[in-house]
């Protein structure tokens, strides 16, 4: 069955409009941060480029940030963890390789939000992220330690080597039995690779993954549609299906 | 050289829930208040709408309404025999940033801690002796009472819009409620949400075992409401973007849509956005402090602002930062147990167990920030017998959902493969047919538990950051033992498909990945200088005319979620100025 889908115009009218917006309306400008400071409203609210919100990614094809070697390597990769079946089709077909292009070449792999003061020591895994390198940096420095041990083991580089080959070694580097000489940790390594895949199977499409909301199909997820004050008793063990909304589509 | 500002009545460090309410009830009160804020401005038209709110990547992952690390961060270690690191990111907890603070982001849960926790070092040497205690848990009573409290909870639940079922009221024990809560003076000014699938199986489960299910307290709220200072809120829309996010419906009791909006309309008050506090400034004397220094971030511009009263009211973990960079107060020592500041901090721990059920839906994705069943067998019940088990505290048990969002949330028997075809058709299988039951449990203060600055590391302004020294001891190992099997027993009882059981926590505490954002102690409340930073009124002993707001005055932290008395004790300590302070300054209780 599928559900009412409601325009952002009637969601904004039942949720907000009716009942709280006069609070908001009669909230005052934020006051200047110093006395003589002008344009209080404009300091009050950055621009979403300005409070590091990452810009809307372009779903076009072509790599930002990756060179060709990282190209492949990731392509093979998403492909490997998300292969084609009757639930989706394959990682670079839903875009996850252009997620991973875009999140590097963006604020956050360019080291938005990290801490990058030195003394640089690695401590003990209690302790988190230690490298004094950008998620970009770790990137580019892992794959290029992950392709010289696929080629010392197997002969070829990641993308060359077999489907089972390429099991192997990311079983490896998932259990810490894969390690790099002179490297990063290949278990940060892993740890930073295999979110970004799955970001790029999950996040909203308008960050180039997740492509026509193939990885929420999968499970279900309606993605921003949420208005479900009837909903929490009409569906209570039903199932609930609607086609996914993303951020696109309700802009 | 720091521009001298015109000297005002009131400062206030920080604008979420502790001073918007200081803010509001002060400027009432006829004070001229100025308040100083290191982030923006932010409001529900403006940054919560919706689409753009519903995106779990910018506001989960990358934690878009969060403290900034790259600026400020702790430090962080097990134990002080380890060199600590910096936090480089975000993790196990998440401090706001901006106007509303992390009021704008919490789930809304919202308890009342009572004298268990208040009176905690005598209820149990009273009923297990004095040696029950381990010597290196240096918990103690906090000096206040449930009862000179309550009209304060009240007064909060009733602000911040809590939906809940009352189950004791003055006494009367009331059906579908907490048997185990303290007595409350009337009803919650809501009635509680809707239950979903998981928490009404739980529910069910739990009283086939003999035990008390509620739904969890929460200002979430249940339908269209406007508070008694004229606040006006949506009902909740269940649309599980809750914890991490701004509430699009102004459903969600936040300080924003409540007591700020009040303040700002009040002549007496002064918002600055983006002013960083880097220090209180104390007199010659030591024995009061004048006002506040702080930076304009958006061009460096350095200022001093003097006040008659200074008031920290940032996030618990800078407001005790800020007490170790101004030099207020004996900074603690482990080693001799002498000073103060930086003693007692405290955090909680936890144990989960997936459950699957083939042919059930749980829709999880539909779901409030307190859309919980929660039992109080093993907290709040001082039938419950710690002695048997040899823990000091207690933890609760609560199923149902509170964020389910695809990136963070896609629960999988143990032993599924991470990645590939099996790994994608578990995910698709399981998503919406499994639940969860988690157990939230207190964490007693520890001698070598503290917070001290670290002499290596420094932020944005080139001030030492602040070291945090913490693990879990073996009362929270042997609690968390007893907390993994209950779960464990009712979750079989439910005969699930298949469920991965919860498992006791041996490691060490880590900064990843995220647990909770609770974290409370290091300036702690007590009833003398010896033993606490701030007495009852959250004045510090120091200092008169400076008070510390926040769950850095807890002087341990229960299994419950701190909200609640960190908001009762803000109105607390309103009255305790308003009535008291402002006609006699000085010391509101004798040193």
């Amino acid at each position: 069955m599928k559900n009412d889908v409601i325009d952002r115009r009637t969601f904004l009218k039942g949720a907000v409009a009716g009942s709280a917006a006069a609070v908001i309306a009669t909230l005052p400008q934020p006051a200047p941060a110093q006395q003589d400071a002008p344009a209080p409203a404009q300091q009050g609210t950055p621009a979403p480029a300005q409070r590091g919100a990452p810009a809307p990614a372009s779903t076009s094809a072509g790599y930002s940030y990756l060179n060709l070697e990282e190209q492949a390597f990731v392509e093979a990769l998403v492909d490997h963890m998300v292969p084609a079946d009757e639930l989706s089709p394959k990682g670079t077909d839903i875009g996850i390789n252009i997620y991973i292009d875009r999140a590097l070449a963006g604020g956050w792999g360019k080291g938005e939000r990290l801490y990058m003061q030195g003394p640089w020591k690695l401590g003990v895994p209690s302790q988190g992220y230690q490298l004094p390198l950008t998620p970009a940096d770790l990137y580019r420095a892992g794959i290029a330690s992950a392709n010289a041990h696929c080629v010392k083991t197997y002969g070829k580089s990641f993308a060359k080597i077999t489907e089972s080959q390429r099991e192997e070694f990311l079983l490896g580097l998932q259990a810490s039995k894969v390690t790099f000489e002179n490297g990063p940790p290949a278990r940060v390594f892993f740890t930073t690779m295999y979110q970004t895949v799955m970001e790029g199977m999950f996040s909203d499409p308008i960050y180039g993954g997740n492509r026509n909301k193939a990885g929420w199909k999968i499970i279900g997820f309606p993605g921003v549609i949420a208005v479900h004050y009837q909903n929490v008793e009409k569906f209570r063990d039903k199932k609930y299906t609607a086609d996914p909304l993303s951020i696109a589509d309700m802009s | 050289m720091a521009t001298k500002m015109k000297e005002v009545d009131v400062v206030i460090v920080g604008l979420g829930w502790t001073g918007g309410i200081l803010a509001k009830e002060l400027t009432e009160a006829g004070l001229k208040v100025v308040a100083l804020e290191r982030g923006g401005m932010r409001s529900t038209a403006n940054d919560y709408s919706v689409p753009q709110i519903r995106d779990e990547l910018r506001y989960v992952q990358r934690h878009d309404l969060m403290q900034n690390t790259a600026k400020d961060t702790l430090t962080i270690r097990n134990n002080p025999s380890m060199e600590a690191l910096p936090m480089r990111r975000l993790g196990s907890f998440l401090p706001g940033e901006a106007v509303g603070g992390a009021g704008v982001h919490w789930s809304g849960h919202t308890w009342r801690w009572t004298d268990m926790e208040f009176k905690v070092r005598s209820l149990y040497e009273e009923r297990y002796g004095k040696n029950y205690i381990p010597a290196d848990m240096t918990i103690q009573d906090w000096g206040i009472t449930y009862a000179e409290l309550e009209p304060y909870y009240d007064k909060f639940e009733y602000m911040a819009g809590v939906s809940g079922k009352a189950g004791n009221i003055r006494g009367q024990i009331q059906p579908g409620g907490n048997p185990f809560e303290a007595p409350r003076a009337r009803e919650y000014p809501l009635p509680p949400l809707s239950t979903v699938l998981a928490s009404q199986m739980f529910s069910e489960a739990a009283k086939n075992q003999g035990y008390h299910p509620f739904p969890r307290p929460s200002a979430n709220a249940s339908r269209a409401y406007t508070n008694p200072d004229g606040a006006r809120f949506g009902a909740c829309q269940y649309c599980g973007f809750c914890q991490r996010f701004g509430c699009e419906a102004n459903a969600k009791g936040s300080p924003h849509i409540t007591v700020i909006p009040i303040a700002m309309r009040n002549p007496n008050f002064e918002l600055r956005t983006h002013a960083w506090v880097t220090k209180v400034v104390k007199d010659a004397s030591g024995r009061r402090v004048t006002g506040v220094t702080y930076t304009n971030v958006l061009n460096g511009e350095e200022f001093e602002q003097p006040a008659a009263m200074v008031l920290l009211c940032a996030y618990a973990i800078n407001n005790v930062h800020l007490m170790l960079l101004s030099g207020i107060g004996q900074p603690y020592d482990p080693v001799s147990q002498q000073g103060v500041i930086g003693k007692n901090y405290c955090y909680q721990t936890g144990a989960g167990a997936n459950l699957f059920f083939e042919g059930r839906n749980f829709n999880p994705f539909i779901s409030a920030g307190g859309t919980n069943a929660t039992i109080d067998d093993f907290n709040l019940n001082w039938d419950f017998d710690r002695g048997r088990h040899g823990f000091v505290g207690g933890y609760t048990i609560s199923s149902g959902f509170n964020s389910a969002l695809p990136i963070g949330y896609r629960p999988v028997p143990s032993g599924t493969p991470s990645w590939g075809r099996a790994w994608k058709a578990a995910t698709a299988k399981w998503y919406q047919t499994a639940m969860n039951i988690g157990s939230s449990g207190s964490v007693m203060a520890n001698r070598y538990n503290y917070y001290d600055l670290d002499p290596t590391y420094r932020n944005a302004f080139g001030l030492p950051l602040m070291r945090m020294t913490f693990d879990y001891k073996e009362n929270e190992h042997k609690m968390g033992r007893h907390a993994a099997q209950l779960v464990n027993d009712i979750a079989k009882s439910m005969n699930p498909t298949t469920f991965n059981p919860a498992t006791a926590r041996t490691e060490p505490w880590t900064v990843v990945p995220y647990q909770s954002t609770h974290n409370t102690g290091g300036t702690i409340m007590g009833t003398n200088p010896k033993n606490s930073a701030v007495n009852k009124y959250l004045q510090s002993w120091d200092c008169h005319n400076l008070f510390l707001i926040g769950a850095n005055v807890f002087v341990h932290n229960a299994a419950n979620n701190p909200t609640g008395p960190v908001g009762a004790l803000a109105y607390w300590t309103a009255d305790a100025i308003r009535n008291r302070y402002m006609k006699n300054p000085g010391p509101l209780v004798p040193a």
